[in-house]
């Protein structure tokens, strides 16, 4: 069984977890092109690497974001949100 | 076809010629060169070579022939789908794989079974008559059919799943068919082998180069190939690729599993997908009960296989049939499946001259082999669309043109 480290809960079974998608900047919607826009609502960094993710553990509702590898699907650190966080992709 | 199998009884050796020649190098260039010796790009050379007289043509495959999701599918065919521009595609290609086992001599197994998918809500009723709407419409057999035709078309399903999610009804395809998919591999690639076409398998493309905004060659691990053309049909693979050439796309991947049962004998001849329940499945020609579920639920470039999977389909199967309880499941395998947002593939030319994508296949390109070489071959030999794949451009998320294909691709093949 699939192990995560959630940064409240410890160690729990991936069952209890839900992917919320890469960890993006949004560019603000006011200034934005319609390029850049439909650039940040459609394309994704489809290759496979070390990303930072959203996770949230649904039994105790906390979201988080994990640096994890997508080749191997291993999770490499899990870190409650901090505001001054830059997106890296 | 059968009367020619004597020849192996009779014969010593092996009367048949290998399918496929071996080149030992590859040339210093080429018309065109294709990436992935899946299914679709072997038909895409195929209909290059016999179509157009396209034969200076490599295919270049990291792995084998067909060792992709070609090799990985649950093999079903059908083209009740939910938007018009969707239904003319595959139904294109429902009408072309009826004659292909006639064009390769090839027995590629095609059986049509007839496809129900289930609705077990009023919401999923109402989506499957609009399909069947515009399914009849575009001149595609596809009906609404109540519990009773389920019933008698599949006497051992428990119709009210063990009582907590009933089915209501369902949408019927005719057409809807399962083929032996290694062989659609086998014949395209056979079909271009004798037209001169080369496939060089264990040969990975590493990198494409780029000048001036215009494809000139692609580095592989046996060297460099000079082409001016290049055609990615790489499936799971394709961020990678376009990473090579800068391109941002929104296709991302995730797993896609599958397995098959010990064979039983013959007792299921159709097609049975249940979304709610996230369970599809058919009989194989083997006996094989042959299954697959939804999609793994997060981005992963993986091929591994998981308990989880096999614990929640085997669940599912025998709300709908408790009676195979004491069934072994056999064997299980995953593919990686190019998602999109809207569930309808990418295709054509890119904003780099002479780089072509086939690609967003997710969990529904086996299909639509036939008539993606078909268009591909063409948008590639004219360097302008074919009509068909006009809708599915790369360009559509730029323009906010989506094609709105879920409700009939998320899960149901
Ligand atoms: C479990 C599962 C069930 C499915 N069920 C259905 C179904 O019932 N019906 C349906 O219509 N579709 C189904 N699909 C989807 C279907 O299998 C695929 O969309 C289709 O097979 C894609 O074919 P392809 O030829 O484009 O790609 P593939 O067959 O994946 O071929 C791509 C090839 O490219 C090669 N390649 C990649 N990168 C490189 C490189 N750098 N250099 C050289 N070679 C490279 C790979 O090795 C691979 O062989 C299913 C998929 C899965 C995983």
């Amino acid at each position: 069984m699939k192990i995560i480290n959630c940064p409240v809960n410890g160690a729990r079974p991936l069952q209890e977890f839900a992917y919320g998608g890469p960890f993006r900047d949004m560019p603000d919607p006011a200034t934005a092109s319609d390029a850049e826009w439909g650039d940040y609502v459609f394309n994704r960094d489809g290759a496979p690497g070390v990303k930072r993710e959203w996770w949230y553990h649904l039994a105790s509702g906390v979201w988080f974001v994990a640096e994890r590898d997508t080749l191997r699907d291993r999770f490499l650190k899990t870190y409650l949100y901090d505001a001054g966080d830059q997106a890296n992709d | 076809m059968p009367l020619g199998l004597l020849r192996f009884a009779m014969s010593k050796k092996h009367p048949e010629p290998r399918m496929f020649r071996e080149p030992d190098a590859l040339k210093a260039a080429y018309d065109v060169v294709i990436i992935g010796a899946g299914g679709h790009g072997l038909a895409c050379a195929y209909y290059l070579a016999r179509d157009y007289g396209i034969t200076n043509v490599a295919v270049l495959e990291q792995g084998y022939i067909g060792g992709g999701n070609t090799g990985r599918n649950t093999t079903i065919v059908r083209s009740n789908y939910l938007t018009p521009e969707g239904v003319r595609f595959y139904d294109e290609s429902v009408r072309l794989y009826k004659d292909l086992s006639e064009d390769f001599d090839l027995n590629l197994f095609y059986s049509e079974r007839g496809h129900f998918t289930f609705a077990h809500t009023d919401s999923a009723l109402s989506t499957m008559r609009w399909r069947a709407e515009v399914n009849k419409h575009m001149g595609i057999e596809s009906e609404v059919v109540d519990r009773d035709t389920i019933q008698q078309a599949c006497p051992e399903l428990d119709l009210d799943c063990g009582g907590h999610l009933p089915v209501m009804g369902a949408l019927y395809h005719a057409p809807g068919a399962v083929a032996r998919h290694d062989a659609v591999a086998w014949g395209y690639g056979r079909g271009a082998d004798q037209r001169g076409v080369e496939i060089h398998q264990k040969t990975r493309v590493t990198d494409i180069r780029v000048e001036g905004g215009k494809v000139v060659g692609v580095e592989t691990d046996k060297g460099f190939v000079r082409t001016g053309k290049v055609v990615s049909a790489v499936a799971g693979f394709t961020p990678r690729i376009t990473e090579m050439v800068g391109l941002r796309t929104p296709i991302t991947i995730q797993p896609l599993q599958a397995c098959v049962t010990e064979p039983l004998k013959p007792w299921l001849d159709t097609i049975l997908v249940s979304a709610t329940l996230h369970v599809y499945v058919s009989q194989s020609s083997r006996g094989e009960l042959v299954m697959g579920s939804a999609l793994d639920p997060y981005e992963l470039h993986s091929t591994r296989s998981t308990l989880d999977f096999t614990e929640s389909l085997s669940g599912h199967l025998l709300d709908m049939f408790p009676f195979l309880s004491e069934i072994k499941v056999n064997r299980q395998w995953a593919g990686m499946a190019d998602m999109t947002p809207d569930f309808a593939p990418v295709m054509g030319r890119t904003p780099i001259d002479g780089f072509y994508l086939d690609s967003g296949w997710g969990t529904w390109g086996f299909k639509a082999t036939p008539v993606c070489g078909k268009t591909m071959s063409y948008t590639v030999a004219n360097d302008r669309e074919h009509e068909l794949i006009e809708p599915f451009g790369l360009s559509r998320f730029e323009n906010y043109r989506l094609v709105g294909e879920k409700g009939a691709a998320s899960v149901g093949h």
